[in-house]
């Protein structure tokens, strides 16, 4: 572990904006929320935020991204295409690393997936700890307030001064090359960050281990009646989905261009609670009901996933929670119902 | 890291053949000039450049002769009623062949009742052409086909030939036949078809494919003629956007946790689904 002052870290910044050639990211403020965005000076970078609107995966996974291009001439030719942007990312809570970890299990499952693939590993991913947690997060429970690893750089802030964890050789690399001055941490350093850590507190919570939700999530897809209580109010809208940093279902299509010469296939991000989500050509639609979509949703996050890459797919951000218009999403509320209804 | 999984082979179209208002049977030709290299029951992604791809199950079988195959095309959404304006020589992008096929190697040796609604015909075809092609692999072979009308069958020359052939039974009904139409077969459902067959519970398989609301009358007959749910194979129709087993569309849950439809299925033992309601 190696110390940094927070002046040397705005410089470090800073010299990464202006030289390196690769795009820098950072969380900013925008209104009175956060967003990652491109950062031009480091005075914007805000490393004490809460909780982002989106989570960083719309930098492997973009909202809508090309995968063919199409051009004709005497005949139509189809090229892939892959938009690969090299970035270094600052400032990512442990439960999104968390989640692209996740992400990269399922976009490296076979058949391989090159357009996230390689959006990934064109990025520096440099975590921040949680300074404060936002008031729906409930990392805690989740056990995703914290990570050893899923990062390159992982910085913590110890009042005027960052710790700095590193985590692969690409993370030693961009310190090395930038001649940045690192201290070593004293012992007094390492209580430091562990006290800051114990101290992080969550206002939300779940009340039970969360290894324990494939069970329980097993034992409720026929809890009709808590599903339709729950989704009663839900207006089939998405949001829970988009900013959800688990969420990577998405939609295949085509545009074409005006001069009908050239156009593309592209991805786009979908959602399991929009209506026509699972509908086919005929008109039929398998979760023709909100019930039906809004407990898939919870299957994905406690069993579904797990069953297939062992992985809870709730991180404990809050998102949903906190973006839901009638606030009936946050699975923090929905697991705890489910657990103390548990016979 | 490999090519993209999106990008579709150059294929052409071969021969158009209309088949009823809505259904064209298509012959397709890889350019590379491979043979597709598919399963009995598995699925390509047709591609239209410009106006999207859909999944349309393989309607031949791989023992057809040259290197084509056929889909059967109901024009139903935006790429497959652009399909049935394109013109033979017209050139189409093909991605897969995707998914598990019918258990061929298991149903060797047994009685296998085909059990086909509508446009369900199109999959089981790829099956039964194969068992008919190598007709001393199987035991005993009974087709049920079910349309609404006698102007909604499917490949009719084929079927005149099934009723002709004495080492198979083959059996029709149409729900309804309006006046002045002329029709020899069974009027009522494809459940009525089904207590009067014959069945040796200990060697049958049935294969079943049609739609949705087709599958609960059908699998309530054959649990009545006691053939038990591991013989049962049915193919499910999902709108796979991916087919990668990514995209989330086609995914259902099941007895082993979850399917992606795409890559799991979309033939499934009758077992492994039943009572999951997100699955029939």
């Amino acid at each position: 572990m190696k110390i940094i002052k927070k002046d040397d870290l705005d410089s470090f910044v800073d010299e990464l904006i202006v030289n390196d050639p690769r795009e820098v990211v950072g969380v900013k403020e925008r209104g009175n929320k956060y967003v990652f965005d491109t950062l031009r000076s480091s005075e914007e970078l805000r490393l004490d935020y809460d909780v982002t609107i989106l989570p960083p995966k719309k930098y492997f996974l973009p909202q809508r991204e090309t995968l063919l291009k199409f051009r004709s001439n005497d005949k139509i030719k189809a090229e892939p295409e892959n938009d690969v942007i090299e970035r270094i990312i600052l400032g990512i809570h442990p439960y999104d690393l968390i989640a692209i970890q996740q992400m990269d299990r399922v976009f490296s499952e076979e058949p391989e997936d090159p357009n996230y693939l390689k959006k990934q590993e064109s990025t520096v991913l440099i975590g921040v700890n949680m300074s404060k947690a936002s008031e729906r997060c409930f990392a805690g429970s989740m056990k995703t307030a914290f990570t050893d690893d899923g990062y390159d750089l992982m910085l913590t802030d110890l009042g005027g001064r960052y710790a700095v964890e590193i985590g692969t050789d690409k993370g030693k690399e961009l310190l090395d090359k930038s001649g940045v001055t690192l201290e070593d941490a004293s012992e007094d350093d390492r209580k430091l960050l562990e006290e800051i850590k114990n101290n992080l507190k969550f206002e939300t919570k779940m009340n039970f281990e969360p290894g324990e939700l494939p069970e329980l999530m097993k034992a409720n897809y026929g809890n009709d009646k808590f599903w339709e209580e729950n989704a009663e109010n839900c207006y089939s809208c998405g949001t829970c989905n988009l900013v959800c940093p688990t969420c990577y279902c998405f939609d295949v299509k085509d545009l074409m261009e005006v001069t009908l010469t050239e156009g593309s296939r592209i991805r786009q991000w979908d959602g399991c609670l929009l209506e026509h989500f699972a509908e086919v050509a005929g008109g039929e639609n398998f979760r023709e009901e909100r019930a039906e979509r809004y407990r898939h949703r919870y299957m994905r996050k406690g069993l579904y996933l797990h069953n297939k890459f062992e992985d809870i797919a709730c991180v404990g951000c809050g998102r949903c929670s906190s973006q839901c218009v009638p606030d009936i999403a946050d699975p923090a509320e929905i697991f705890n119902k489910l657990k103390e209804g548990e016979i | 890291m490999n090519e993209s999984p999106y990008l579709p082979e150059d294929a052409t179209i071969l021969k158009i053949t209309p088949m009823t208002e809505r259904e064209t049977l298509f012959e397709i030709k890889l350019d590379n000039y491979n043979a597709l290299g598919h399963q009995p029951g598995q699925f390509v992604e047709v591609s239209v450049p410009g106006v999207g791809e859909a999944p349309i199950s393989i309607s031949s079988s791989p023992t057809k002769k040259g290197n084509s195959f056929e889909l059967c095309v109901r024009a139903v959404g935006n790429v497959t009623n652009v399909l049935h304006g394109l013109k033979e020589g017209d050139k189409i992008g093909i991605r897969g062949p995707y998914g598990t096929g019918f258990p061929v190697d298991e149903l060797k040796g047994k009685d296998v009742l085909f059990i086909a609604g509508g446009l369900g015909i199109a999959p089981l075809r790829s099956f039964i052409n194969y068992a008919l092609d190598r007709r001393d692999e199987f035991a005993d072979v009974k087709i049920l086909y079910g349309c609404r009308a006698p102007c909604e069958i499917l490949y009719g020359d084929e079927v005149g030939g099934w009723k002709e052939r004495d080492d198979i039974r083959y059996h029709e009904t149409v729900d309804r036949c309006p006046e002045g139409v002329c029709w020899e077969g069974n009027i009522g459902v494809i459940t009525t078809l089904i207590p009067g067959i014959d069945i040796d519970l200990e060697n049958t398989y049935a294969v079943v494919c049609g739609p949705p609301i087709m599958y609960r009358f059908v699998l309530m007959e054959l649990d009545k003629k006691n053939i038990p749910d591991e013989r049962i194979i049915l193919s499910l129709e999902r709108h796979m956007k991916c087919g990668l087993g990514k995209c989330g569309h086609c995914q259902i849950n099941g007895s082993k946790g979850e399917y992606y439809v795409c890559q799991d299925g979309p033939v499934f033992n009758y077992a492994d689904i039943k009572g999951f309601e997100e699955a029939l």
